[in-house]
């Protein structure tokens, strides 16, 4: 066993591991660290099979603006507390038996496939030369599409999160306040 | 000629219309004129048709004895279609069916003169419903005549079936009327399943139910004999439903709950006269199937004994008629029998007027004393209604067979030709002969010498039938005299027997060895002697009226042999008792419970599977995941 | 060029990849049916989105492998695919991050047992 085949172990485990503790964490914000860390692990197997712009990518995107975006998310609503109602304790095992099952089906299924060797560290296709060579020639079109999706969401996630003045609740609360004032 | 020919069943079926539909708006005598005028017009074409009847088919004489047989087939339009099945809406006019399109119209349009006299105190939508009725069932007989195929002839036998249903059960307000409507039309019923299996086997042995296909020789030489035997036989188990033969005649002494006029329409131009036309019409069918034959004239001379027996007791004016029909239909099945087809097509039309005549007749006196039926009850009729009597007089001589009367020739016609065939059953016909005589003398006497002995009030209202009623007896009357003339034997006048050649060309002469003129003149007078005697001891023991002695056969006699009792403990009660159980276990335990189960499993689980649809998405989710390994499962593992 | 300091250091059996994502997959499908926090639900969803990315990465180096030097650039479309997964799982996290802040604005919670309203 090389020290590739040692690093795939140790990363596995920890990527598992981490996956786990973010699903069983009580805490919200311990769950988006424990995600941070299973995104490192991903982001190490990458480098492992030598796709180092996605192991870049993915460090820069995941784990550091999405996840810094649920984090923020957490802390502006004040989630951090173990206040999450809990599912009853059926229906949680019901969640996990279903899944474990899929896994079972899955890796019963998968398990008599060809044997085929995928290789580690060498390899250039993963490389930004590469890779951006063919993202600027092929698969242009695309890429100038992904800007305008990115612009959509951006113009969908404030219309989305800008507090509507004229909401009923808003005028009722308006009313209340004028009521005050009229009573003072 | 073609659209004429239409016009004759068209016309009575705008009659129904009019007066069916308009029954609210139009007045009573419109009514009248309409129903009896479009049978009128039916009668017209009719004797128009009889007249021209080479015409029709195309045929004509050329010179002398050289002549044209015409097609007697009118086609229409194709009725069915299917596949190599082709059955055409046409009609046939050929000698055989203008003679009863003659019987069927004429007296038919004698009964509906009739009855617009004697209904006339319904009120003016029920008297329009009667008279919708009454055209309707001269429509479907005529459509039963007139047809040239079986198939044609089936719809016409349905709709005489549905017309009597509706027209026995006229007085739908009374339970035992209504009853005595659903007898006849299930009675009819199982008559008519034999006659539509017939028409299958036919079907399914030649592909046509013309009758231009199957009653030829080439049509026949198709048939086995085993074919032919069971065609036969079903289609006179269709005939015994509709002419009421043993075993299905019970219906018709109950028919009687029907309106008079309605009597003396089915048992005089109508109806009951179908089967016997079906098999003369089918007679080289029958001519093949000697057992058929057998049978035919062994059932139809039980049928005229058994009948008249009990007719001889009866009290009910109607229903010593209605025997009487039963018991006559029999003598004309002997003669079917016999072979002597001419014979009973002959007796049909005769029994058509003296029948219609006794049956009206019965119909006037009823009207006189104020709807009363039983003959205990009436009496010293005589002189109050002469005209009625008379006529009343005439038709039960001429249904006695006393000579120079029709019955005397048609009827002497059949015990001759049972003479030739079988004497056991020429013997039967002498006695029935005998005891017709003797009941119908016995009604007459009963019912107008002596007495009356109903009530007071009866009494006060006697009185003689208007015109409207005494004109059609008077007519019925001379053709109950004459009508047998156009058959005189040959022994009486050289060139007799006109009906014998004028039906010539549709049915043969029976075979067989025509007895000696000595013969022939000792039976007709072996005849004569019987029905007068039987008159005689009729008028000594009822010319005045006594009670009658009570003794266990008379009492057997009253009660018709208790037959409608067998019938009941044999076949309906069993047959009700199974219904019972049947609608208690299988309809409402398994069927019943099946469906209201499918329907309450359907509820339930429906009630159950609404929780399924929580809103929660987790639940969805749930769900989505476990029908995803289930696909899995299914895809990778269940399907080698 | 930037070399991999792994470079040459061996082969792996791609069994252990799939096996890998499926477990990672799993993971988040267990987390989805299991908790009620939408954001530990959108998390487990971002979980799910990687698991699959790092099979595509597998499969395409995998590919590179099997085809050799004939095709030097074989493979590349799924790294390719996995850039713009990446791409559509930021506009997706935007959006429904932002949706979950209206719902909590709205209702003060963000447990999905609240939001029943696909039963009306």
């Amino acid at each position: 066993m090389g020290i590739t085949q040692i690093l795939f172990w140790a990363l596995s485990i920890i990527s598992l591991f981490s996956a786990l503790m973010v699903i069983t964490s009580k805490n919200p914000v311990f769950s988006v660290l424990w995600l941070i860390v299973t995104f490192f692990t991903i982001s190490g197997h990458y480098i492992l099979l030598n796709a180092q712009f996605l192991a870049v990518v993915n460090i820069i995107v995941y784990a550091g603006a999405i996840m810094v975006l649920f984090l923020f998310v957490i802390m502006l609503m004040n989630l951090s507390k173990d206040t999450e109602p809990q599912k009853s304790k059926w229906l949680k095992l019901a969640g996990a038996v279903t899944g474990g099952s899929l896994l079972l089906v899955l890796v019963a299924a998968l398990r008599g496939t060809e044997s085929r060797m995928t290789e580690l560290g060498t390899g250039e296709i993963g490389l930004i030369q590469n890779l951006g060579h063919v993202l600027f020639t092929e698969y242009v079109v695309p890429f100038e599409i992904a800007s305008i999706l990115f612009l959509s969401a951006m113009i969908g996630a404030v219309v989305i999160g800008k507090r509507e003045v004229h909401s009923p609740v808003h005028k009722e609360v308006e009313k209340l306040d004028e009521m005050q004032e009229v009573m003072h | 000629m073609k659209n004429l020919i239409l016009l004759i069943p068209l016309l009575p079926f705008l009659g129904f219309l009019i007066n069916g539909l308009l029954r609210k708006q139009l007045s009573k005598g419109l009514i009248g004129i309409v129903g009896c005028g479009t049978v009128l017009g039916s009668f017209l074409i009719s004797i128009y048709a009889f007249l021209n009847l080479d015409a029709i088919g195309g045929g004509r004489q050329i010179s002398g004895s050289a002549k044209i047989i015409g097609n007697p087939v009118i086609h229409y339009f194709d009725f069915i279609n299917v596949g190599t099945l082709k059955i055409p809406f046409a009609f046939q006019i050929d000698q055989l069916s203008a003679l009863f399109l003659l019987i069927i119209t004429g007296v038919g349009f004698l009964i509906h003169v009739y009855s617009t006299a004697y209904m006339h105190e319904e009120k003016e939508e029920h008297f329009g419903r009667y008279f919708a009725y009454l055209n309707l069932f001269v429509f479907s007989m005529l459509l039963l005549v007139m047809g040239a195929n079986y198939i044609i002839m089936f719809i016409g036998w349905e709709g005489v079936g549905l017309c009597s249903y509706l027209l026995i059960g006229y007085w739908f307000k009374n339970i035992d009327y209504t009853k005595a409507a659903k007898k006849a039309f299930v009675m009819n019923r199982i008559g008519d399943l034999g006659f539509l299996l017939a028409v299958f086997w036919i079907i399914s042995k030649i592909g046509s139910v013309n009758y231009s296909d199957v009653l030829t020789t080439a049509g026949l030489a198709r048939f086995s004999t085993g074919d032919i035997v069971g065609i036969t036989l079903l289609l006179f188990l269709g005939a015994t439903g509709k002419s009421a033969q043993i075993p299905l005649y019970t219906w018709l002494p109950d028919a009687m709950a029907g309106p008079t006029p309605v009597s003396a329409l089915i048992h005089a131009a109508t109806m009951v006269t179908a089967g016997i036309y079906m098999i003369a019409r089918s007679n080289i069918l029958f001519t093949a199937a000697p057992l058929t034959l057998n049978v035919i004239a062994i059932i139809g001379g039980a049928t005229a004994l058994l009948a008249a027996t009990i007719a001889m007791r009866q009290n009910d004016i109607k229903k010593v008629l209605a025997y009487s029909t039963v018991s006559q239909l029999g003598y004309m099945f002997l003669a079917l029998g016999m072979g002597a087809y001419t014979a009973a097509v002959f007796h049909v039309m005769t029994h058509a007027f003296f029948k219609a005549l006794l049956f009206l007749g019965s119909g006037s006196v009823i009207h006189a004393v104020s709807g009363q039926q039983d003959i205990r009850f009436m009496g010293g009729l005589r002189k109050k209604l002469p005209t009625t009597y008379i006529t009343f007089l005439i038709g039960c001589l001429a249904i006695a067979g006393i000579a120079p009367l029709s019955g005397f020739f048609s009827k002497d016609a059949i015990l001759l030709s049972a003479f030739e065939h079988n004497k056991v059953l020429w013997a039967v016909g002498l006695l029935t002969a005998g005891l017709t005589a003797f009941y119908m003398f016995r009604l007459l006497f009963i019912t107008f010498s002596g007495t009356f002995r109903g009530t007071e009030e009866q009494r006060h209202h006697i009185h003689e039938s208007p015109a409207a009623m005494t004109v059609p007896l008077i007519i019925l009357a001379l053709l109950s005299i004459a009508g047998g003339w156009i058959n005189i034997p040959e022994v009486f006048i050289h060139g007799g027997e006109r009906l014998t050649s004028f039906l010539k060309p549709l049915i043969p002469a029976s075979e067989g060895s025509p007895v000696a003129h000595s013969t022939e003149w000792i039976l007709m007078g072996l005849t004569t002697v019987v029905s007068l005697v039987a008159i005689i001891i009729a008028w000594s023991r009822y010319k005045v009226y006594k009670e009658e002695r009570e003794t266990s056969l008379t009492k057997a006699l009253e009660n018709k042999w208790y037959v409608d009792e067998l019938y009941n403990g044999i076949i309906v009660n069993p047959l009700n008792k199974f219904g019972a159980f049947v609608a208690r276990f299988v309809e409402k335990g398994t069927i019943d419970g099946l469906v209201n189960g499918v329907g309450r499993l359907v509820n339930y689980s429906s009630r159950q599977m609404r929780w399924l649809q929580s809103g929660q998405v987790g639940n969805y989710v749930l769900l989505m995941v476990v029908s995803m390994v289930l696909f899995f499962v299914l895809q990778f593992f269940l399907r080698k | 060029m930037f070399q991999s300091p792994f470079r040459g250091l061996g082969f792996m059996d791609i069994k252990y990849y799939i096996f890998l994502s499926v477990a990672l997959f799993v993971m988040g499908i267990i987390g989805v049916l299991t908790r009620r926090n939408a954001i530990i639900i959108f998390m487990c969803i971002e979980l799910m989105l990687n698991a699959v990315n790092l099979l595509l990465v597998a499969f395409s180096k995998m590919h590179h492998l099997a085809a050799g030097v004939a095709n030097p650039n074989a493979g590349s479309e799924a790294q390719l695919f996995v850039f713009f997964i990446m791409v559509v799982a930021a506009a997706e996290v935007s959006v429904g991050l932002a949706i979950i802040v209206m719902l909590f604005r709205n209702t003060h919670s963000v447990d999905v047992n609240f939001l029943n309203r696909l039963k009306h």
